[in-house]
């Protein structure tokens, strides 16, 4: 089970009394990248958002069964859940960079948790993670610009940086390439397959072809239930589940 | 009906579309017309009765200081000479002024007795404290310039007239005529009145002597309390309201209170103040402290709503964004939530603190519609912070037109000009810190 980066065992998820997430059962490899599919309103956002207890957030909202991280209880009551978010980073589906400088947006992370010792440092932190979102080159020469003067697929990438800023282990992506062009899609996708190399990734995505095209495992969500799970390939051109089936076909979702 | 199949007629359903829409405009323009022209009339006819508040009459009298009469030991000592009072000296005017007129000479049926009717009854207490001020000036011939008496002024600025003086003998037409000629003369004459801003209330006898300072002191001192209680309370409140309260029965509760507490009528909240602060904890009355409690009380729902709906405001996405990069709940707030919602607590705030300034009715029932005379301090070891007694600039227009001569009237309208004024001062600071704050999204 330690082999696994991200564990999860009989992880129930209550709004109210919505049964919003079944008994899902689900292992994320390290230096993979996952992708969640399903038909929308099928939990995948809900379930991603269990991985770093962004559900926390919402009230009415109750979480059972145990996710692990690097085999340690994510839900324990001694984990801090500020503390899991740094380690656990993530990217929502609006861009949605903060009304402050790009510099400032990037550097935000790394200032509250304490990882720049100086100026120097912390432009250093802020220039690799830029470059490591492949957007320096765009704004390398207008870092006090307001980081909402850009464009909706530089904005992604600016999130992305400010993501991984903090130097998170896991990287959750939740329809990241949703509201923006093919071109922006593209340039996304292939950070997305660039970070693999140093964090596991878990992306949810609608779209068939970008989960073919960026993961290595598949994860088939449908009414709450994880129907199916197993090496994208397979996934894609035989799968077992009728359902999934189904879905791959354009017959559901 | 069917629609004509050129794009070049237009059919009669879009032709009526447009007429709808036409007259729609045409309302709301009319709207709009109504109500600046209210606003104009209102603010012509503040000005128009009330800027003549901030002149006032002054007679120039020639005036000998007799050694004699005023100090009588002849040392010049301050407190030797203050034994001599306003009683002295107001004989002293009558005379001077009949002897000006006499000099420049005016013919008159008046006594020196009867020069009383043009002077002030300020004026005797005026020569007397520069005389005590300079007691250089014993022995020699002054000119001073007394105030006239306040139906000099209103005959000056056209309240008074001569018949208007025969028909209610408020004031004899023989002095109105020896006005008019020491007006021509270049004896008696309107000038700038800073003691209008900054003197304290006067008696009924006295309302050429009446100013704001007491009032705009408590005005000031009560605001004073109001923002530093009401900023910080409101905004706190309405954070924990909006950020971190569970949504419950209780906060629901909370929540409708707040609503409602905002419409109650201000006069409770004096009933409020008069029972907790007056007579339970024991604050003094018609203190600055207590009428800011009150306002306090009244303003708080009147902030937290805005403030609650500036927080709403702030897009969710803001707040996920904080705390995915691994901000704690209050980092989130702080950093992010708060400067955005800024702008707009700020904007409740100053109308809050807008109707606090203007606001009569729970200042009458804890006693700040007192006649006061000193200026109250800000603290005194006995009466502690904000505790002495003291008026407030609304109440001071109720207070000048309750009063029978219309020289209060005048007065209330110049006290409006000054509120206006102050209220103006208050909303240019809420723009200028909303500018600072602004961000673009
Ligand atoms: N904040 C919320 N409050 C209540 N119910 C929610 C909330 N978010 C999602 N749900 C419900 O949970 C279910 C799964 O939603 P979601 O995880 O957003 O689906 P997906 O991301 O797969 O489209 C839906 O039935 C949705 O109505
Ligand atoms: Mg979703």
């Amino acid at each position: 089970m330690t082999d696994f980066k991200i564990t999860a065992r009989n992880v129930q998820v209550h709004y109210g009394t919505n049964h919003a997430i079944k008994d899902v059962n689900v292992d994320i490899a390290d230096k993979t990248v996952t992708a969640f599919i399903g038909p929308s309103g099928c939990g995948k956002s809900t379930f991603l958002r269990c991985i770093n207890r962004m559900n926390d957030t919402i009230d009415v909202c109750k979480v059972s069964g145990t996710i692990t991280l690097d085999g340690e209880d994510i839900y324990d009551p001694r984990v801090d859940p500020v503390q899991l978010r740094a380690k656990v980073g993530m990217v929502f589906q609006k861009p949605n960079p903060f009304p402050k400088s790009i510099h400032d947006n990037v550097a935000y992370g790394p200032r509250i948790h304490g990882l720049a010792r100086n100026r120097a440092d912390m432009d250093e932190i802020v220039e690799r993670a830029l470059r490591r979102a492949a957007i320096w080159d765009e704004v390398k020469d207008r870092l006090s610009e307001p980081g909402t003067g850009l464009s909706g697929g530089q904005q992604q990438r600016l999130c992305i940086a400010r993501a991984i800023a903090t130097e998170p282990e896991v990287l959750l992506m939740d329809e990241p390439c949703s509201a923006l062009d093919p071109i922006a899609t593209a340039q996304v996708e292939e950070l997305i397959d660039e970070l693999r190399r140093s964090y596991s990734v878990v992306i949810v995505t609608h779209s068939m072809q970008q989960a073919a095209r960026v993961s290595q495992n598949t994860a088939f969500f449908h009414l709450g239930s994880l129907v199916e799970f197993g090496e994208t390939g397979q996934i894609f051109t035989n799968p077992v589940d009728p359902r999934t089936e189904s879905y791959i076909s354009g017959r559901i979702g | 009906m069917t629609a004509p199949k050129s794009l070049l007629t237009i059919d009669p359903h879009t032709r009526k579309r447009h007429a709808a829409e036409r007259r729609f405009r045409r309302y709301g323009l009319a709207g709009i017309v109504i109500s600046v022209a209210a606003l104009a009339l209102l603010l012509v006819s503040i000005l128009h009765n009330g800027t003549s508040a901030f002149r006032q009459s002054y007679l120039t009298i020639t005036l000998e200081l007799p050694a004699e009469i005023l100090d009588p030991t002849g040392a010049r000592d301050r407190d030797a000479m203050a034994r001599v009072t306003t009683l002295t000296y107001g004989p002293l005017l009558e005379q001077g002024l009949a002897d000006t007129a006499g000099d420049l000479g005016l013919e008159t049926g008046l006594s020196p007795r009867d020069m009383r009717q043009l002077i002030s009854r300020q004026a005797a207490a005026d020569l007397r404290y520069m005389v005590l001020d300079r007691p250089e000036l014993v022995g020699t011939t002054i000119e001073f310039r007394a105030l006239a008496s306040g139906r000099i002024d209103g005959f000056l600025k056209g309240r008074v007239s001569r018949d208007s003086a025969e028909r209610d003998g408020n004031i004899s037409p023989e002095a109105l005529d020896l006005a008019a000629q020491l007006a021509k003369a270049g004896r008696l004459g309107l000038r700038w009145n800073w003691a209008f801003i900054t003197a304290p209330d006067a008696s009924d006898q006295r309302p050429e002597a009446a100013g704001l300072g007491v009032a705009i002191l408590g005005s000031v001192y009560m605001m004073l309390v109001v923002l530093v209680l009401a900023l910080p309370l409101g905004t706190m409140a309405s954070i924990y309201l909006e950020e971190f309260a569970r949504k419950n029965r209780l906060t629901d509760l909370i929540e409708v209170n707040i609503s409602n507490l905002a419409a109650v009528p201000s006069i409770v909240y004096g009933i409020l103040g008069l029972a907790i602060f007056i007579n339970f904890a024991g604050f003094n009355q018609s203190s600055p402290l207590v009428g800011g409690l009150v306002l306090t009380l009244m303003t708080l729902p009147r902030i937290i709503i805005p403030a609650r709906a500036a927080l709403k405001s702030v897009p969710p996405s803001i707040r996920d964004a904080a705390l995915g990069v691994g901000a704690s709940k209050m980092q989130s707030v702080l950093h992010h939530v708060l400067p955005l919602a800024m702008p707009g607590i700020l904007t409740g705030v100053i109308i809050g603190l807008a109707q606090a300034l203007g606001e009569t009715a729970p200042l009458l029932l804890i006693g700040m519609v007192a006649f006061v005379r000193d200026y109250p301090a800000a603290w005194t070891p006995d009466s502690g912070l904000f505790g002495e007694a003291s008026t407030a600039l609304p109440v001071q227009v109720y207070n000048w037109t309750q009063r029978a001569d219309p020289a209060f009237a005048e007065r209330a309208m110049g006290t409006i000009i000054v509120l206006l004024a102050l209220l103006l001062v208050v909303n240019a600071a809420a723009i200028i810190l909303r500018r600072r704050f602004e961000r673009r999204w």
